[in-house]
């Protein structure tokens, strides 16, 4: 007897385990919230919905979401005088229904690791340690990881990540398009070794546990990319990558050599995989996504065709020109079909300087990765963010992405800062 | 049956012609009381018209075509006090550029405004004139006589 009851509860236990282990998307173990009756008005690929978690925000930047589900979110206007905010769902239906505000400084960065959230203001970057449920344990006493950081309003966003080895990764913009004389004026030549870079343009490394850095305690990790909002730490080879937001006003600073065309279509908005002294060309060259070359730019020279240095690093995907990209994220999860596991989504804010012709962007984009490389085309994700495919101008669009994380459960998670919207996307295979 | 068509058709032709005529009388006194409700000095209308090919050319890049800007970059030209109030602060705008920070309604822009002194005085005061006069603004026209006056002013 004693050998048939054994015998029966090993049988349930191997229907039971063959039932949860498959590689078949079909039978992934789906996920508890529904989504909303239209998908939110996302349009999404098949199998896929969306649900809006949270609403009215306002300037929701990034955002991050704890291993327990519950979201933080970074804003560079106060929301009742509170900057960051922690989001709960405590009855689990998918909807937050507990706002919490802390932070009296508005930034764009935030980032969850081990047990500390990581937040930036616009010159500063702070810590503050998490509790075991991953609350934070004093609100109104970050501490203060880096300090002193330019801030000239211009590309001002300082965007973080971590490693593995507890480095922090931070995004030092440009105060400029194009480091000329007269910043975006028809005509004005590029300054020689643009001075900017000692200070800017380019992605700053420091300790993630040592108080008040600055620039002599930071390593310029690499130099030349104008202004980085999106960047995001490769699991796979270990390595950083970037979203670069491409100059503007190629036709409105040389009209003899840009049409309004041309400066809709140059430079591409540009994904680079960063080693420790990369330099990627800005202010001196640019990427054009139809000749595939780097240009050389023409505050430097150029005439639209000359190529520049070539050892300047090459992207690993071009994207079309001016949609902005705000975020980068490698998705680890589970929970959507395998050929999304490691590769990048990237959020694109959407364009302005593609005027007089229409404006492009708004979505979030899909990249299929493999051992760290770019495995297949880049495509459209989650589309209709805007709400319409005609905009003329930025102003039009319902919602810009901003922001990107993953859940627990690998859901992703949107924040958008017209309206401060997040957005969760899952996946149920129907 | 051939000459039954044929009248048909004449009919219809007629027909056709009577009601356009009828349209053309009816719909004249409207425009005419429209162009009494909102006199546009021949003048200021032609400063409009080359006004806007001036913007759509340097200036809606930016500032879009719908004269919105863009949230948290460039400002808009909307109603604001800088495209309504002080003419000689707007004719400088333009030809000295603006890089210090401007809040309008609660926003901040970041982006700088360029110089666009390359603008001759008679294009400064068309894009400006056609500026006042759009986006939901009405305002007097900017002559050429003003921008030369601001523009000799700033180089003493």
């Amino acid at each position: 007897m004693k050998r048939y009851t054994f015998l029966i509860v090993q049988i349930i236990g191997i229907i039971i385990f063959s039932s949860f282990k498959s590689d078949n998307p079909k039978s992934l173990k789906p996920v508890k919230v529904s989504p909303d009756q239209d998908n939110a008005g996302l349009v999404l690929p098949k199998g896929f919905g969306a649900l809006i978690v949270a609403e009215n925000l306002g300037k929701a930047r990034h955002l991050t979401v704890t291993p327990k589900g519950d979201i933080y979110v970074k804003l560079s206007k106060a929301l009742n005088e509170k900057t960051i905010y922690h989001l709960k769902d405590n009855n689990g239906d998918g909807k937050v229904d507990e706002q919490i505000g802390f932070g009296d400084y508005i930034g764009t960065g935030i980032f969850l690791k081990n047990n500390y959230l990581y937040a930036s203001s616009d010159e500063e970057v702070f810590r503050y340690q998490l509790n075991h449920n991953y609350e934070v344990i004093t609100p109104d006493k970050p501490e203060k990881l880096v300090t002193g950081l330019i801030n000239k309003r211009q590309h001002n966003t300082k965007s973080i990540v971590l490693d593995n080895n507890n480095n922090i990764y931070v995004n030092i913009g440009s105060p400029s398009n194009s480091c000329q004389y007269q910043n975006r004026a028809k005509g004005s030549m590029g300054i020689p070794n643009c001075p900017t870079l000692d200070s800017a343009g380019g992605i700053w490394q420091f300790k993630a546990d040592k108080l008040n850095q600055s620039y002599k305690e930071g390593v310029r990790y690499a130099t030349g990319l104008r202004n980085v909002m999106g960047l995001d730490w490769n699991p796979e080879n270990n390595t950083l990558f970037v979203m670069q937001h491409g100059r503007d006003n190629l036709s409105s600073i040389f009209p003899d050599l840009y049409d309004d065309k041309a400066n809709a279509e140059l430079p591409a908005e540009c994904m680079f995989m960063i080693k420790k002294g990369d330099n990627a060309g800005w202010p001196y060259s640019y990427y054009d996504p139809i000749q595939k070359k780097k240009i050389l730019a023409p505050e430097y020279g150029g005439d639209g065709k000359k190529e520049a240095d070539p050892s300047f690093i090459d992207p690993v995907v071009a994207f079309p020109a001016h949609l902005a990209p705000n975020a980068l994220l490698f998705y680890t999860g589970n929970q959507f079909p395998e050929r999304y596991k490691n590769g990048a989504f990237v959020a694109f804010h959407g364009s302005w300087n593609r005027a007089p012709l229409k404006q492009e962007g708004f979505f979030v984009a899909f990249v299929p990765f493999k051992n760290g490389k770019p495995s297949g085309e880049w495509e459209i994700f989650a589309n209709n963010f805007a709400g319409t495919e005609n905009i003329t101008s930025t102003s039009q669009a319902k919602y810009r992405p901003c922001g990107l994380a993953q859940g627990p459960d690998g859901s992703l998670y949107i924040s958008e800062d017209k309206k401060g919207t997040i957005f969760r996307i899952v996946y149920d295979g129907k | 049956m051939m000459v039954n068509k044929l009248i048909a058709s004449l009919l219809l032709v007629l027909v056709m012609s009577i009601s356009a005529f009828a349209q053309s009388k009816s719909k004249a006194p409207v425009k005419k009381a429209v162009s009494k409700a909102a006199p546009v000095a021949a003048g200021m209308q032609n400063s409009i018209n080359n006004g806007k090919v001036v913007y759509t050319q340097y200036c809606a890049v930016c500032h879009q075509a719908d004269g919105l800007g863009v949230p948290g970059l460039n400002p808009p030209l909307s109603k604001t006090v800088y495209v309504l109030g002080d003419q000689t602060r707007l004719i400088n705008i333009v030809l000295k550029g603006l890089s210090e920070g401007v809040e309008i309604d609660g926003e901040t822009y970041s982006n700088v405004m360029p110089a666009m002194a390359f603008l001759t005085d008679q294009q400064v005061a068309d894009v400006l004139t056609y500026v006042r006069n759009s986006f939901q603004n009405k305002a007097s026209a900017i002559t050429a006589a003003q921008v030369k006056a601001v523009r000799a002013n700033s180089k003493k």
